[in-house]
């Protein structure tokens, strides 16, 4: 017998046809475009500001060659020159007078070799810039702005679990006047955003003095109905008799709500967090509305404050980019199937 | 013998901080049992159900339902003033305003040419961002549906834009689209020429209707697919059977018993197409002049960006795209329900 065909026999024999083919490549293809754009910014960010400039760009982050040289307090860019007399060498260049460039030999510094400007080039190698990184995390509000956007998301992620809950609780496992009605107003507000009732939100929120406060970015979305649903439906799932029988046991409504409720539920509330996270981590035109003082920017009002600057530091900005999705990537990374089958199960996302 | 001590040493730090956790927790429980003990013993058992309702419906009451009254309120002031008590009644001057025009299809005979400007731009931005999210998202959960090797990792690929900010995907974008960017470099690079893609009205919109389609696609991908795994395989299998090629089986068995999921992501990319503003925003900002200017954008300019903040105008144009949301969410409702009901 074909040794080979015993070995890669399998229960479906099926040939790789040319929809097969088609397929692979459209998922190749969306591996280049779903994922070429992200790549192509962190390539990006770790470029210095001339190799940003450069045109056409290079693929990956080359920088210029520096050398110290004897007699000379700064580091020199160094070049590859080709020589009036046919050779070439690597130089480093001291100052560069009109279409002169002045060069010395950095072995030998004594000599100044002058040549037209166009017969040099630089001499690059690959090299990461990191200090687009290290300085936009010192010389900016960067660290501020990071600050905002961890208590917003942690503050808002905590309060919306502990009263959807709470009200979820209520809401499945009560009898009650007016539970119905209750339910159907939540409901209904599902698809309402908040794009739509910008102006009223505003008066509250003026009307509170939480404008300009972190608070006013807070707690508008903290009685989020998508997360009631969410809890709901899930708590429905929990047997009435576990309830039934810590009431027998003594225990009050609030702590079989702690003690009983909420860790049979950890799985919903798991899918809440990680939705609550994504939503108010990436949230814009409200704290946009609500914050206009720089110091309590969250990251996304602040990098969109910075990309709107007359001057545009790219290599800033890029590298801000970065650390700004960064987060969201480590928990996708690590939550992947958590977030897929939360989302595919429930069909929610804010 | 080093590696066990470091274990250890990171063991009892986890002890340590989940031993705290656990204090503290006790002592938020304890604290907030003094407070609800005596409540239950007043109200009763019962009627707890209305202490555990309060908090999440005070909020929802203060920030969703009364704006939603108020705003309305608003549609009928005028002024520039935030108060309601400062503000005028002017009946239905503000969508007067709005609807007034010589020719409904031309935004220039307009009164308020912008609001129809961001009309037609939402409604055209909607159409073809819709019809290419389906049509993509469809293809795609198909191709991942087949006996695929790395279905999870491409899966994943699909989906990892929709995690990102509208304001990453933007500057994301702005970076390859901007004059010297990497897409300008692969043209000239084929020998065409460099193009200003977010000075040229076209080009802007098509660019505004691509992002959108590829930072949202992988959503609406992971809920056709969850339809698709819930078709049951013998009925293929019955279908093969039967002598069905592919296509047949597309055609008979997928598309059918796949329509009530193409009919909910059909309405809530509807939903979400009319609210675009965050990515375009960071984009385009509306521009150039006002080609990729959406509702969203208006309501915003109007209310909070422009100099003169007029409010009532902003009010009328969200009560405006409020109705169409809320008949895009019957009809969700509609169907979610006939749906569950197959």
């Amino acid at each position: 017998m074909d040794i080979k065909r015993f070995l890669t026999r399998t229960r479906n024999p099926r040939r790789f046809s040319v929809s097969d083919f088609l397929s692979y490549l459209y998922l190749i293809f969306g591996v280049f475009l779903m994922f070429g754009p992200v790549l192509w910014l962190v390539l990006s960010s770790l470029k210095t500001p001339a190799a940003l400039v450069e045109f056409p760009p290079s693929l990956l982050p080359y920088g210029q060659d520096s050398v110290r040289v004897e007699g000379y307090d700064e580091p020199l860019p160094l070049f590859d020159v080709n020589l009036p007399d046919g050779s070439q060498a690597r130089l480093a260049q001291v100052r560069r007078i009109g279409i002169e460039s002045q060069l010395v030999d950095p072995v030998n510094p004594g000599e100044i070799i002058k040549v037209n400007i166009n017969d040099r080039t630089p001499a690059k190698s690959l090299r990461l810039e990191w200090s687009n990184y290290t300085d936009s995390l010192k010389s900016f509000n960067f660290l501020k702005y990071l600050n905002n956007s961890v208590v917003v998301t942690v503050l808002a992620t905590i309060i919306t679990l502990i009263i959807n809950s709470m009200a979820a609780f209520a809401l499945s496992k009560y009898e009650f006047k007016g539970r119905n009605l209750v339910y159907v107003i939540i409901i209904s507000t599902l698809l309402i955003p908040i794009s739509v009732i910008l102006v009223p939100v505003f008066l509250v929120i003026t009307e509170l003095n939480m404008n300009n406060n972190l608070w006013g970015v807070i707690i508008p979305g903290a009685a989020t109905p998508t997360g009631v649903f969410l809890l709901r439906q899930y708590m429905l799932t929990i047997p009435d008799e576990l309830i039934a029988a810590a009431r027998i046991d003594g225990a009050s409504e609030w702590r079989i709500y702690w003690q009983v409720m909420l860790p049979l539920a950890a799985p919903a509330l798991a899918v809440l967090t990680i939705f609550s996270v994504m939503w108010r981590w990436n949230d814009f035109l409200w704290p946009l509305i609500v914050l206009s003082q720089n110091e309590l920017f969250t990251l996304q009002v602040g990098l969109n404050s910075f990309q709107g600057e007359l001057n545009v530091k790219w290599n800033y900005i890029l590298a801000m980019t970065v650390m700004t999705l960064l987060p969201i990537t480590l928990v996708f990374a690590f939550l992947q199937k958590y977030i897929t089958t939360g989302i595919s199960s429930t069909g929610m996302k804010g | 013998m080093e590696q066990k001590q470091k274990i250890n040493v990171s063991k009892t730090i986890k002890d340590f901080f989940g031993n705290v956790m656990n204090a503290l927790l006790s002592v938020v429980i304890n604290a907030l049992d003094w407070i609800m003990d005596p409540i239950q013993r007043k109200i009763g058992m019962k009627r707890m159900a209305y202490v555990f309702l309060v908090p999440n419906m005070l909020i929802f009451g203060i920030f969703v339902l009364f704006p939603m009254l108020v705003n309305i309120y608003y549609s009928f002031t005028g002024g520039t003033n935030l108060f309601p008590q400062d503000r005028p009644f002017v009946g239905l001057d503000n969508f007067k305003v709005l609807f007034t025009c010589d020719n409904f299809l031309d935004p220039n005979t307009c009164t308020e040419d912008l609001f129809w400007r961001a009309v037609y731009n939402t409604i055209k931005f909607v159409i073809f961002q819709v019809v290419g999210i389906v049509l993509f998202s469809l293809i795609t959960a198909l191709i991942l549906n087949r006996k695929i090797v790395a279905r999870g990792f491409f899966r994943a690929v699909y989906f990892y834009p929709v995690l990102l900010s509208p304001v990453v995907v933007a500057l994301i974008w702005k970076w390859i689209l901007q004059r010297d960017g990497l897409l300008n470099a692969m043209i000239i690079g084929f020998g065409g020429e460099r193009i200003n893609f977010l000075l040229n009205s076209d080009w802007a919109t098509f660019w505004v209707i691509f992002i959108s389609i590829w930072a949202n696609m992988g959503f609406f991908t992971l809920i056709l697919l969850a339809g698709l795994q819930s078709i049951p395989p013998d009925l293929y299998e019955a279908g093969s059977m039967d002598g069905t090629n592919e296509w047949q089986s597309f055609l008979h068995i997928t598309l059918p018993l796949l329509m009530p999921t193409m009919l909910v992501v059909l309405v809530l990319s509807l939903i979400r197409a009319v609210q675009v503003f965050d990515q375009v925003y960071v984009l385009t900002g509306g521009g150039p002049g006002s080609a990729t200017l959406y509702l969203v954008q208006y309501i915003y300019n109007k209310g909070f960006s422009d100099q003169i903040h007029i409010f009532g105008l902003a009010a009328a144009a969200s009560v405006v795209m409020a109705a169409v949301l809320m008949v895009f969410t019957l009809l969700q409702l509609y169907l979610s329900r006939k749906s569950d009901a197959v």
